[in-house]
């Protein structure tokens, strides 16, 4: 059992010699460019995305990158970012709910006849909403789990079953008015964070890289374990930090930052805690990439799917909320039209694979800042809404086909 | 786990199985099948292909159920409904096709479903029980953090080997575990058999090759057509085995070494 490779000083994970250990910066970027040329994408298509996106728009029409057209953008996408983080959720799982246009509308509408017409409390109007999406995701894993139902066709169900109960519920007049001075629709609406909570918010991301990375590099070096020096993770929370206070000062030059953008990348970071750092998210990795090998190694398949479900379900409500504050009303407009479509295709321009087991909470936040960017910048080309959706469509499909591309090669790289 | 603690006597019935069927629609994959395990003993479970063997184990592991028929573990009758409940009981399982996620890293692999510190995944410790693991394997794995979709067929067998014994299992089925392996991996797989024997636990070890078989086996358990076809020792010769596998003394591998024989005296 002795390792001929080995002397006795040597790193547990450093033993074998064929392999091409990168280190310091140099290494860090190296190691990017083996991963991307083997199919490995990332964040890098969204990214290319945003920059082409914002020179195209910008050169178009100058308005584009103002400040407060940029702020009023992130305004559109926290509402639909919600929606999408539910997505990532259960395209993890190689699921699908094609229903979250049509839960959002139903939770909006429950808002409004829970808050408006019965005169309930907001905060009790909400759970209303948010216990209405959680059954409705609680039926669709169960379906699934139960009665093998392709998802698919579920949600597709609950698609017109949910539409036609936002209709009932809003009644005759079909459309209800939230008033302009609630705290709801002021944080749709209005509610910025300070200046100075924005700054020190900004600081708060390259603080957490910089103490984390300091406590892994001693527990992995006292563990016989190779780390990365301390370098690669300076310059990274260098880089994060100065591009952060960079994007808050110019938003500042606006409006500043919206609480309920806040809110929503608040909901981005802990959905990305659970997925990389606990169980259930390993869970949900191992279930979207092989259920059967989950199962084999004790993994309760039925109930992970199940919370999947309950979370995109609640998540599309949640969405719901936001999206009648941000628009002061609940009708039977709210969630028709292209919200579905623009929320699935977030994610999925995020990098979240629809074959399942890759991606992450962050493609949502990124996905939906690209399909917010494109909207904003064509509706400030006065274009009608028929051109919109034919080129959001086309964006769609290029981001699958990228999403394909990149599979292949994964597999004839040995990436999976 | 507590389990290492509870050591047990050489000898003490851990695992009993009387008349266990199983149906798959129209066939009948295993009939009326009994199997004993002791504690400190390794039992090669051999058969043609189709005989049923991985379909025996699959029902040890929760993964199938049996039509019919009672499984009793350390004394008790028990329904291994789940996989997750035969690994809590301590029934650990390398399946035939290895059943890892290819989309997960090698740690991540290895701790499936029992990942140290739920709440707040302990990557570090993880990463260093892995290595420990693969290294008395003598595994010869250049990363734990690439995904195993890059691993060649031998390094994903020893991966699988090695979750078998994370949880140090009162019984350790290995389905082909040498299928896929090198000379020097192989023989480290004897070894950890002969270990884990040593060890008080019970192996049970399904191979096609029987040199491996009498190498390690105390006794080997032949099933042919679903059914017990005969239990023998090392000591059998490999002629009465093959005649049990094939189910005649007058078969292909008699033929063929009658053949070779003839061919050589001319
Ligand atoms: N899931 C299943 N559905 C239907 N039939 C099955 C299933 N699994 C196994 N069988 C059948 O059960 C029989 C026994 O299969 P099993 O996999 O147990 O054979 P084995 O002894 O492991 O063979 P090998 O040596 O080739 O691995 C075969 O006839 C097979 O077709
Ligand atoms: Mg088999």
């Amino acid at each position: 059992m002795t390792q001929d490779t080995k002397s006795p000083t040597a790193q547990l994970d450093r033993a074998d010699t064929r392999v091409r250990h990168d280190e310091g910066i140099t290494g860090e970027i190296r190691a990017f460019i083996d991963r991307v040329r083997s199919g490995d994408l990332g964040m890098l298509p969204v990214i290319v995305g945003l920059l082409l996106i914002s020179t195209v728009f910008s050169t178009l029409n100058p308005v584009f990158l103002a400040p407060n057209n940029l702020v009023n953008l992130l305004f559109d996408a926290a509402a639909v970012g919600f929606i999408s983080l539910g997505v990532v959720c259960v395209l993890l799982l190689g699921e699908i709910d094609l229903s979250i246009g049509s839960m959002s509308g139903l939770a909006s509408a429950v808002i409004g006849v829970l808050w408006v017409n019965t005169g309930l409390p907001l905060p009790l109007a909400i759970a209303g909403a948010l216990l209405a999406g959680a059954l409705t995701g609680f039926v669709y894993g169960s379906l699934r789990n139960r009665f093998e139902m392709p998802s698919f066709v579920a949600t597709l169900a609950g698609l017109l079953a949910l539409l036609g109960m936002q209709l009932y519920i809003l009644g005759p007049t079909g459309s209800i008015n939230l008033p302009f001075t609630s705290g709801l629709v002021r944080f749709g609406q209005i509610m910025i964070i300070p200046a100075w909570l924005s700054y020190a918010l900004a600081l708060v991301p390259g603080a957490i890289i910089i103490f984390g990375g300091l406590k892994t590099i001693q527990q992995r070096s006292a563990a016989n374990l190779s780390s990365g020096g301390m370098t690669v993770v300076l310059v990274k929370a260098a880089i994060l930090t100065a591009a952060l206070l960079f994007i808050v000062f110019y938003l500042e030059q606006g409006r500043g930052v919206p609480w309920m953008f806040g809110v929503f990348v608040l909901f981005v970071v802990i959905l990305d805690y659970a997925l990389t750092r606990t169980q259930w998210g390993r869970s949900m990795f191992a279930v979207g990439g092989n259920a059967e090998a989950a199962r084999r190694a004790g993994i309760n398949v039925r109930r992970i799917r199940l919370s999947a479900f309950v979370l995109c379900s609640t998540f599309a409500a949640l969405g719901g909320v936001f999206s009648a504050a941000r628009l002061a009303s609940a009708s039977q407009q709210a969630g028709t039209g292209d919200v579905n479509l623009n929320a699935i295709a977030a994610a999925v321009i995020g990098g979240t694979s629809l074959f399942g087991g890759r991606g992450s909470a962050w493609s949502a936040l990124l996905g939906v800042l690209v399909i917010m960017a494109i909207s904003n910048g064509l509706t400030l080309l006065n274009l009608s809404s028929s051109l919109r959706y034919m080129i959001t469509g086309a964006v769609l499909a290029i981001a699958v086909i990228v999403d394909s591309l990149a599979r292949r090669s994964r597999a004839s790289h040995g990436r999976a | 786990m507590n389990r290492a603690s509870q050591s047990r006597d050489n000898g003490e019935l851990i695992l009993r199985l009387r008349g266990i069927s199983k149906q798959f629609g129209a066939v009948t994959a295993l009939e009326d099948i009994q199997l004993d395990v002791h504690a400190g003993e390794v039992v090669a479970l051999v058969g043609d292909n189709g005989a049923g063997k991985s379909t025996l184990v699959k029902t040890l592991a929760g993964v199938h159920q049996p039509t019919a028929g009672a499984i009793e573990y350390l004394g008790k009758p028990v329904t291994l409904d789940t996989p997750g409940k035969a690994l809590e009981m301590g029934i650990a399982t390398v399946f035939q096709d290895l059943s890892l996620c290819e989309n997960l890293d090698v740690v991540a692999n290895l701790f499936l479903g029992h990942e140290l510190n739920p709440w707040r995944l302990d990557e570090v410790q993880m990463e260093v029980r892995a290595w420990t693991l693969l290294q008395e394997l003598a595994a010869r794995i250049p990363s734990v953090r690439e995904p195993i979709a890059s691993l060649s067929g031998g390094q994903r067998q020893t991966v699988a080997i090695a979750r078998s014994l994370l949880l140090d299992p009162q019984i350790i089925m290995l389905d082909e575990p040498t299928a896929a392996l090198g000379v020097a991996q192989t023989a480290e797989v004897l070894n950890l058999i002969e270990r884990v024997r040593e060890r008080g636990h019970g192996v049970i070890l399904i191979s096609h090759n029987m040199e491996d078989v009498r190498a390690v086996a105390d006794r080997i358990v032949v099933l042919r057509l679903g059914r017990n076809n005969g239990v023998f020792t090392p000591e059998n010769t490999h002629e009465e085995l093959v005649a049990a596998i094939t189910g005649a003394t007058e078969n292909s591998v008699s033929r063929r070494s009658a053949r070779k024989l003839e061919t050589q005296g001319e």
